[in-house]
């Protein structure tokens, strides 16, 4: 068995007043593809924002690699290995497509064959190199968000929502592009509400809802059981 | 030559100020501060060890160090902050030290301010080359002159390197979003620190030279917010975020801040039978003509020239790019 590389352990967090996370717990298996699934405002995005340090979990633990990591601050955790796409692509449109690719480069530099990697598996990314980010499309916004995450080998992957407001000829590109990440055996956890594109990608699946993880195991079953999608997402795969 | 030194000096001045609001979106009201620091830590010591290169060094070495210190520690204690908390915090201690300046007169000569000795081979009267060279005298005057010009345009260059280095890929990063920053792993807090240390020390050269072209220093000259606010001016008219726009912005200004008087005296005559336009184009007027020409370059080029130039450009090659894919 995998032994997982992130483990959440009955973690809470408060937005202000509101009592978002409510005891959350899931790992994540290593060279795996975990998605989060669940509805608007169950919990998703602060799930990743805890992870990486944005919102501050008020009591659990939250584990890399074994190691304790909730209460550090943001940039110690994305030096320890973590790499986050956050929903609104986050990228720096006042910079170039390679200034904002250089920035997540640790030594300052490429190494060309993961560029030349990542140009096949984004094409705009090559073309638009020296363009001003803030000029791309949203799709190849969100290509550049990935590309930069990637740039530099991650323990994990954190990605939130990619496919939101793209073009569903963009989001086969990017199915093409994860699966290619998955045969690196990168280890991703993505947060999606479009199942069809979850289940087309996950090995495994956590689905959260009112702050808590009300269902988790292989995404087989859940993708192959419409009772199931109906209870915990209120939809079914082939309705 | 008097307009050509103080445009360069404003140059280093309102290009450090640039690092930190064009390049990493912090407004310090404090810069004026460490201008005054270089030019009273100058003054001080030509003024109490007589006119030497030692004074020089002494002065500025202590003015740079005080500066780095101040600067250290306003960012650690204020930079958690948000950017409104950081300028009134940064404009509380400018307040402090201004007050300061004046309590200890005997040392700082108050509001009157101190008049120093430079050294003989920066003085008129020391002759480099007995005859004009085109009609321009070579003596002291023109080495000091030719001397800042040279210093400013490498503390330019130098500030040129910072803002194209990675360290100043991070800081426009900081600039745009500083929790993106962080999440690809970088410093905020120290990253914040290091470049407001750079702006003082900067800062403070350009306060070094000022006193020494002037040789003289006083709060208003160098402290007070007038000059705060003409800095904005020049970054504003400039272009934040450019630091070429440092020097069309300080050219502009200092153009028109020491020739538009002349202009509307010579225009004045003209119009002088004109009723009420004779009264408002008017030499002494200056002033408010000087802010209507601020009010309207602000209108028209809100991105300020350099930056509506940029723009214009990177426009252009997107479209280029676009057209072609």
């Amino acid at each position: 068995m995998t032994q997982p590389i992130l483990q959440l352990e009955n973690v809470h967090t408060y937005i202000e007043q509101y009592h978002i996370l409510q005891g959350i717990t899931f790992d994540v298996a290593e060279n795996g593809f975990t998605v989060i699934v669940g509805r608007n405002g169950a919990g998703k995005t602060t799930t990743l924002r805890t992870i990486i340090g944005l919102w501050q979990a008020k009591s659990g633990t939250v584990k890399l690699r074994g190691q304790e990591i909730q209460g550090q601050a943001t940039s110690e955790i994305a030096r320890a290995g973590v790499a986050y796409v956050p929903e609104n692509m986050g990228i720096f449109g006042d910079l170039s497509v390679r200034e904002n690719m250089i920035l997540a480069a640790r030594r300052g530099k490429f190494d060309t064959d993961r560029l030349e990697w990542i140009f096949g598996l984004f094409p705009p990314i090559k073309k638009f190199w020296n363009l001003a980010a803030g000029n791309l499309s949203g799709g190849q916004k969100q290509m550049l968000a990935i590309a930069r995450a990637i740039i530099e080998p991650s323990d994990l992957l954190l990605i939130d929502e990619p496919t939101k407001g793209i073009a569903p000829a963009i989001i086969e590109d990017m199915i093409d592009a994860f699966l290619e990440l998955k045969r690196m055996q990168t280890t991703i956890l993505l947060v999606e509400q479009n199942f069809s594109f979850a289940a087309a990608l996950g090995d495994d699946v956590v689905v959260i809802d009112d702050g808590q993880v009300v269902h988790r195991g292989a995404m087989d079953t859940l993708s192959s059981n419409p009772d199931l999608q109906q209870q915990y997402l209120g939809l079914a795969l082939n309705e | 030559m008097s307009v050509f030194v103080k445009v360069a000096i404003f140059v280093v001045l309102v290009g450090s100020f640039d690092l930190l609001l064009g390049y990493t979106g912090m407004i310090s009201f404090a810069h004026t501060m460490y201008f005054g620091i270089g030019a009273y830590g100058t003054g001080i010591a030509l003024k109490s060890m007589g006119a030497s290169w030692e004074a020089i060094a002494i002065g500025f070495l202590s003015a740079a160090l005080l500066s780095f210190v101040i600067a250290v520690a306003v960012g650690l204690f204020s930079m958690r902050t948000k950017t409104i908390f950081f300028a009134m915090i940064t404009l509380a201690v400018a307040n402090a030290f201004a007050v300061l300046v004046n309590q200890f007169y005997t040392i700082t000569g108050g509001h009157d301010g101190l008049i120093f000795q430079i050294p003989r081979i920066l003085k008129p009267a020391f002759v480099i080359i007995p005859r004009d060279v085109f009609g321009v005298p070579i003596n002291g005057t023109t080495l000091s002159y030719y001397g800042i010009l040279l210093i400013s345009g490498l503390l330019f260059l130098l500030m040129l390197r910072i803002v194209n280095s990675p360290f100043g890929r991070v800081l426009q990063a900081i600039r745009e979003n500083e929790l993106r920053a962080e999440a690809l792993g970088f410093n905020v807090l120290g990253h914040r620190v290091v470049v407001s240390c750079i702006a003082a020390v900067l800062a403070c050269v350009a306060g070094a030279l000022n006193a020494l072209w002037l040789r003289f220093v006083g709060p208003e000259v160098t402290l007070d917010l007038q000059v705060m606010l003409d800095v904005l001016l020049i970054v504003v008219i400039g272009g934040m975020g450019t630091l070429y726009g440092a020097v069309i912005g300080a050219g502009v200004f200092v153009l028109a801040e020491t020739y538009l008087q002349s202009a509307i005296a010579y225009i004045a005559p003209m119009i002088q039978e004109t009723p009420m336009l004779s009264v408002i184009i008017h030499p002494d007027r200056w002033v408010f003509w000087l802010g209507i020409l601020f009010v309207v370059s602000v209108y028209y080029f809100p991105e300020g020239i350099v930056g509506r130039l940029r723009n214009r450009a990177i426009k252009r090659a997107a479209t280029k790019k676009w057209m072609r894919w």
